[in-house]
């Protein structure tokens, strides 16, 4: 199942496509179902494009990342890279094409190697620079780049607040030069003020260096900040995407819906309290995860207000709606009742004891 | 050095539950103390949700601990008051504050697994805190299930009994708002409670809290470093920065028309999921470390605004138009864009 992304003329070939990823874990416990983390995800990223990827947690795009990445194997399904296999590509050749920035630039990022070293050791294995001679230059570059002054060549991780560390780790990850960055919610660490910074920054490289993102985040207002197309993630698959601003303003399915109405806008409105349905309450979405025997119907089904008989027994899947907006929802654009999105009341206890 | 404000229209002029008059934290060394919360002074009236906004490193949540008695050496109180319905709680002995925990003041933390008991049913840890302030076993197992109903956990005799892994994070929090608010207090604190959760259930626990708070008149006291959690829910806001109150005021207000240059660009800085689509509003370098601070005020170096006098002295919080207090020397009318 190929997913053509509008917006995009249909001869230019996708710089990064997946089609029909499956990732399955098994379970930790014998008797346990395995956990479908993936459930059949297919996506084509537009060079020089940027695809937002939003979900809450559990939704399965941290795995996405990782599938996309090389990381971990698919269960099912395969990722082209520039038309290729991305499991054809040696370790080296993988990285000089795609990198992952992370949520926690610590974590990436070897706290005994100063920056300058930590740079060189990617342009001298990427063969990016003649020799080390040269590295010190380009490690000025690459600073500049993320805007941090030549003074952080000599610095160590831990000399460093968290919106300088992750500069430094996109500063790396742009060392060897890809073309394209997987950015796994690279600024849900980090303060306001630090944040915006580290979103101007990704989106002023994008244009200079003429990058394609794959951007996740659970964040609705970030994601809209930097996307071209934003895909909803919800159980393991999309179940909207589309355009950035049609899924923002225009959104189809209950779900987005939800997630945008759940958003605590910097306005006092009185939006997010005044509904008066906000007293139905629901599960969580972690306890609505797939498991085997529940594919059967819609996943979103037992949480959503507008669902009808149909959505309990058949899986929708991505179609187009309007517009090179996609939606899995055979109520795609229905009003709901209240005005309001939040999920019905289903009172399920995630493993009832006896 | 910092004004009292009593001008909130929203508030009735009750009492303060909790009265913070020029607070201070401080970390001892040896060579004395570095100053890490710096005169807060605030007032939270019964039937009120106020919030403590800052960035890391602002001392907003040591300013949550201290008025807990919370503080572990060297971080201590070095100065000011925290009366609770007129009673002084700094200096009070550990045994009295315990006592006043749970009876009288709630709390609520960013992670509910760090204060569950692992291998204790939920209902359990409930009705253990309920009866160390007195109750009867089969008062403690009624007044667990009836706080279990009361945060809309479906099933609460069946909840009562699993143990807190068996629960996702939005039903721990709920489980630790049950605890929190089975004892009948007249003040929650809460320290970034919903911080960790998505946002769908975000927003039915920040609805669950404000109904349960308006049924009892209780005073919130809500710490968060998200803007978008303060403006929905709280009515009266202290912007902090470095140690201090900045700016004070009731939400609306502050939102609409900051009286101070840090509150100004930290809603520049945040994305919305509506209107123009703009590069986000930054600040820039970064906060200064706690021993060293600029001379004056503290923002200056960072501030748009700063004119050479503001490195002269502290700007005092003071009243300004609506209800708002700001510490800061430049009003926004002679502000450059």
């Amino acid at each position: 199942m190929s997913t053509p992304v509008v917006g995009v003329p249909a001869q230019a070939m996708p710089v990064l496509a997946a089609t029909g990823l499956v990732k399955v874990y098994p379970s930790a416990s014998r008797a346990g179902q395995p956990s479908i983390a993936l459930a059949g995800v297919s996506l084509d990223l537009a060079e020089g494009t940027c695809l937002g990827v939003v979900g809450e947690s559990g939704c399965g795009k941290s795995t996405l990342a990782r599938l996309l990445v090389g990381l971990e194997r698919p269960t099912a399904g395969t990722v082209l890279l520039q038309g290729q296999p991305v499991t054809g590509f040696r370790r080296p050749e993988l990285a000089r094409r795609l990198q992952l920035v992370s949520q926690d630039p610590f974590s990436s990022l070897n706290p005994r190697l100063t920056v300058a070293s930590a740079l060189t050791e990617v342009l001298l294995v990427h063969r990016r620079v003649p020799g080390k001679n040269q590295a010190a230059e380009r490690v000025a570059e690459l600073l500049d780049m993320v805007s941090l002054g030549p003074q952080f060549a000599s610095r160590l991780p831990h000399e460093m607040s968290g919106g300088q560390a992750q500069r430094v780790a996109i500063a790396r990850a742009l060392a060897a030069e890809p073309k394209i960055l997987i950015l796994d919610e690279p600024t849900s660490a980090l303060d306001v003020s630090v944040r915006a910074g580290i979103v101007n920054l990704l989106a002023r490289l994008r244009s200079e260096l003429a990058l394609s993102y794959l951007f996740i985040s659970h964040d609705m207002a970030v994601i809209r900040q930097l996307s071209d197309q934003i895909g909803v993630m919800y159980a393991g698959r999309f179940v909207e995407r589309g355009p950035w601003d049609s899924v923002m303003s225009a959104p189809l399915h209950p779900y987005t819906r939800a997630l945008l109405t759940a958003v605590p806008e910097p306005h006092p409105d009185g939006s997010l309290l005044g509904a008066d349905d906000i007293d139905a309450e629901a599960p969580d979405p972690s306890q609505t995860q797939v498991t085997a025997s529940a594919l059967a119907g819609c996943s979103y089904a037992p949480r959503c207000p507008i669902r009808i008989e149909r959505c309990l027994t058949e899986d929708p899947r991505l179609e187009f709606v309007a517009g090179g907006h996609e939606a899995a929802c055979y109520r795609a654009g229905v009003a709901m009742e209240s005005g309001s999105g939040t999920p019905a009341e289903s009172g399920r206890l995630p493993r009832e004891r006896a | 050095m910092n004004t009292t404000l009593r001008t909130d229209p929203n508030v009735t002029s009750a009492s303060p539950v909790l009265a913070i008059r020029d607070l201070s934290v401080g970390l001892q060394t040896r060579s004395g103390a570095t100053e890490l919360v710096r005169g807060v002074s605030l007032d939270i009236r019964p039937g009120e949700r106020v919030g403590l906004v800052g960035e890391s490193g602002s001392g907003k949540s040591l300013t949550m601990l201290a008025v807990m008695g919370l503080l572990a050496s060297p971080v201590i109180v070095t100065g000011g008051s925290v009366t609770l319905g007129g009673t002084e709680l700094i200096g009070t002995p550990d045994r009295k504050l315990r006592a006043l925990r749970g009876s009288e003041i709630a709390m609520v933390y960013q992670d509910p697994m760090t204060s569950l008991d692992p291998l204790q049913r939920v209902g359990d840890q409930i009705a253990e805190g309920l009866r160390a302030h007195g109750a009867s076993r089969s008062e403690a197992g009624e007044r667990t299930l009836a706080a279990l109903a009361e945060v809309q956990l479906p099933h609460p005799h069946r909840l009562a009994r699993a143990y807190p892994h068996e629960l996702s994070g939005g039903m721990r929090q709920r489980v630790m708002i049950a605890a929190a608010l089975a004892g009948n207090p007249r003040l929650l604190l809460a320290d970034e409670p919903t911080t960790a959760l998505d946002v769908t259930i975000q927003r039915q626990i920040l609805a669950l809290v404000a109904r349960i708070q308006r049924a009892r008149n209780l005073a919130v006291l809500w710490v968060t470093h998200d803007l978008g959690v303060a403006a929905q829910f709280v009515q009266r806001l202290a912007v902090m920065y470095a140690g201090r109150i900045v700016e004070l005021g009731p939400t609306a207000a502050v939102f609409s028309a900051p009286q101070h240059p840090y509150t100004a660009a930290l809603l520049a800085a945040v994305p919305s999921t509506t209107g123009e689509r703009s590069a986000l509003g930054q600040i820039p370098g970064s906060p200064p470390e706690a021993g060293s601070l600029p001379p004056g005020c503290s923002f200056a170096p960072r501030c748009r605004q700063a004119r050479p006098g503001c490195t002269r002295a502290e700007p005092a919080l003071e009243e300004r138009t609506g209800g708002v207090a700001a510490a800061c020397y430049v009003p926004p009318a002679e502000w450059q864009a």
